[in-house]
């Protein structure tokens, strides 16, 4: 017999009650528990993939879609530009390097990003199998795309128009697959890599097979000559050369030429705050169902004092001291708040894992259930401070039983 | 043993209530007679420490428990009372082991379970170690009583009222039980009851 096991003895005895207690703390939880990890997963996610890219450039139309479709690749772009403006914007003194991406083809929803090596390197990418891109038409696929839809080095295949898989496709040319990614959890697992002119070739655009290097070759496109009219691309991914460049080269790109400059930082936190209210309601639901449960111990434990009194008057009969009482008291509604949460957090990665594992969307966005946050921590200690909390006042009122009154059951 | 030396006691708004004084033998048994409203559970429960009294002494094994601290009070009556109720009080959350158990943990001793066994058996009810209370008729959860009374051998076991609710053949039961755990741990038993069919079991009564 110790105390614990008296506890626990009493919260067997009321099996509905407790569980009621326990899973109605544990959806409280469970919801918070669900939001931590996506909220902190999607930052994390959207910052490692933001991560060194200070400025997008493309068509005008809206920022945040720009910043959705070059570097998230979730979104359709806005427009071309032409290979001479995007050129005028790398000779910018302002800026340190410049990627230029070309998009607008798919394979099975997998987007084909016409860029150059840089990309890659970006985010430190490291090839698991296979050799770069060299030649127009060779690609280099991610480790997602190369796992979904089933293809490996040497196969080939051809690109749709578009972002979903019944796009007008392209059959005149075919892609064949020289490499494979290692992962490494952006969004480049999930895109396939190739040459800007392999785009343009898929569109037409380059017809002359250029057997030469240009004498003035491009400096984002070497393969063409600086200052082409026709060609273009999509968007241009921008390092600035030092901080002086957030005031000077945004506002430079977007009232001296046809194009748009977006900031990835400032797109992305306006997001969150639209995304926010939405996050908030949930979390503000949560609280609401942790409060009740916490008033629901609270009355629990109030309630069975009065079915208890003679126990408790028993035990100090027997010898036990007031605190003994307080002690168990307290003890029972911790018990019952570190139960809930541990079954809230278990529910909530529980959830988590499952929405990964069903829905197609979280695995693009490579949320995990089983990554564990500090924050979770808290949340348990922050229960057994609810349950401290809620068995206070039967606590004190445990110790204050008069057990002559009681015994002599006046 | 015990002895009280003027000892009263006021409920508020009501008349005093004074005791005779007492000096009860270690070893004895005695039985507290009177109506209802005489004030035989009021000194049973000074005796027993569970009530603060206002007036007058009571010394137990060579303490004034008057003078104790609320926390000593309970230590003390940890150590040296068993007490036995109307009805049963026990822990229905608990089996009977474990009410009876309750005993030596609360008086922070250690839990014998032979010792458990062996009172069950003086009681006869070593089948029912591992029921639930409330598997137990009114008889039987009463004798479990009087086994958590005597199981940390006490040398004062103070019985309010045991008998009241039970039928006359559990009454003798219970009474009988009563009389022979007190003599076989040889503790002082007091019984206060207005139960006139006890009177035959006691060579000391008090009438209050």
């Amino acid at each position: 017999m110790n105390l614990f096991f008296l506890v626990w003895s009493y919260l067997k005895s009321k099996p509905l009650t407790t569980v009621l207690n326990i899973l109605l703390l544990a959806l409280g939880i469970a919801v918070i528990t669900v939001l931590l990890l996506f909220n902190n997963q999607l930052n994390e996610r959207i910052s490692s993939n933001a991560k060194g890219i200070d400025l997008v450039v493309g068509a005008k139309g809206s920022p945040l879609q720009l910043i959705l479709c070059n570097i998230f690749h979730v979104d359709f772009p806005t427009g071309n530009i032409s290979l001479a403006e995007a050129e005028k914007v790398v000779r910018h003194r302002m800026v340190k390097k410049a990627i230029p991406l070309a998009l607008g083809d798919s394979y099975n929803g997998y987007r084909i990003v016409g860029t150059t090596r840089n990309y890659a390197a970006l985010y430190k990418m490291e090839l698991d199998k296979g050799q770069w891109w060299e030649k127009d038409l060779e690609v280099t696929l991610g480790a997602t795309v190369a796992e979904r839809a089933g293809l490996k080095i040497g196969d080939s295949f051809v690109s749709a128009h578009g972002l979903t898989t019944d796009g007008h496709a392209h059959q005149e040319n075919h892609y064949t697959v020289t490499s494979v990614l290692k992962r490494n959890n952006t969004v480049l697992d999930n895109l396939i890599l190739t040459n800007i002119q392999s785009i343009w070739r898929v569109h037409d655009l380059m017809t002359d097979s250029l057997p030469s290097l240009p004498v003035h070759p491009s400096s984002l496109v070497p393969g063409v000559a600086m200052g082409d009219s026709v060609r273009q691309i999509t968007s241009l991914l921008i390092q600035y050369r030092n901080p002086l460049a957030v005031i000077q080269l945004p506002r430079f790109i977007n009232s001296n030429s046809n194009l748009q400059a977006a900031s990835p930082a400032y797109e992305t936190a306006r997001l969150f705050s639209i995304l926010g209210v939405g996050i908030d309601v949930l979390r503000g639901f949560a609280l609401v169902l942790i409060f009740i449960s916490g008033l629901s111990i609270f009355i629990a434990l109030y309630n069975s004092l009065k079915e208890r009194q003679y126990d408790l008057a028993i035990m100090r009969s027997m010898g036990a001291h007031r605190r003994v009482l307080f002690v168990s008291i307290v003890l029972e509604g911790s018990v019952l708040s570190m139960l809930g949460s541990l079954v809230g957090l278990t529910l909530g990665h529980g959830v988590l894992a499952a929405f990964a594992s069903f829905v197609t969307a979280s695995q693009k966005a490579g949320v995990s259930a089983l990554v564990f946050y500090p924050e979770e921590v808290y949340l348990l200690l922050g229960s057994l401070l609810l349950g401290i909390l809620c068995s206070l006042l039967p606590a004190i009122r445990a110790y204050r039983t008069d057990i002559h009154k009681v015994l002599a059951g006046s | 043993m015990i002895t009280t030396k003027g000892l009263s006691y006021t409920y508020p708004g009501q008349n005093k209530i004074g005791f005779h004084d007492l000096s009860i033998a270690p070893g004895s048994h005695w039985l507290l007679l009177g109506e209802s409203g005489s004030g035989k559970t009021t000194l049973l429960h000074l005796l027993g420490g569970l009530l603060r009294s206002q007036e007058g002494t009571i010394e137990v094994n060579g303490s004034d428990i008057t003078k104790l601290s609320e926390a000593a009070l309970d230590q003390f009556r940890g150590e040296h009372y068993g007490f036995v109720f109307q009805k049963s009080h026990l822990i229905s959350a608990l089996s009977v082991r474990n009410n009876l158990l309750m005993a030596p943990f609360l008086a922070g001793r250690h839990q014998d379970g032979v010792r458990v066994k062996e009172v069950l058996h003086q009681l006869g009810l070593s089948e029912k170690e591992h029921a639930a209370v409330k598997q137990l008729s009114q008889g039987q959860a009463q004798r479990v009583a009087i086994a958590r009374a005597v199981l940390n051998k006490p040398m004062l076991i103070l019985a309010d009222e045991p008998t009241s609710a039970l039928d006359d053949k559990n009454c003798e039961r219970v009474i009988d039980l009563l009389l022979e755990a007190s003599a076989h741990n040889n503790a002082t038993l007091m019984v206060a009851t207005h139960d006139q069919r006890l009177k035959v079991k006691f060579a000391n009564q008090l009438q209050l």
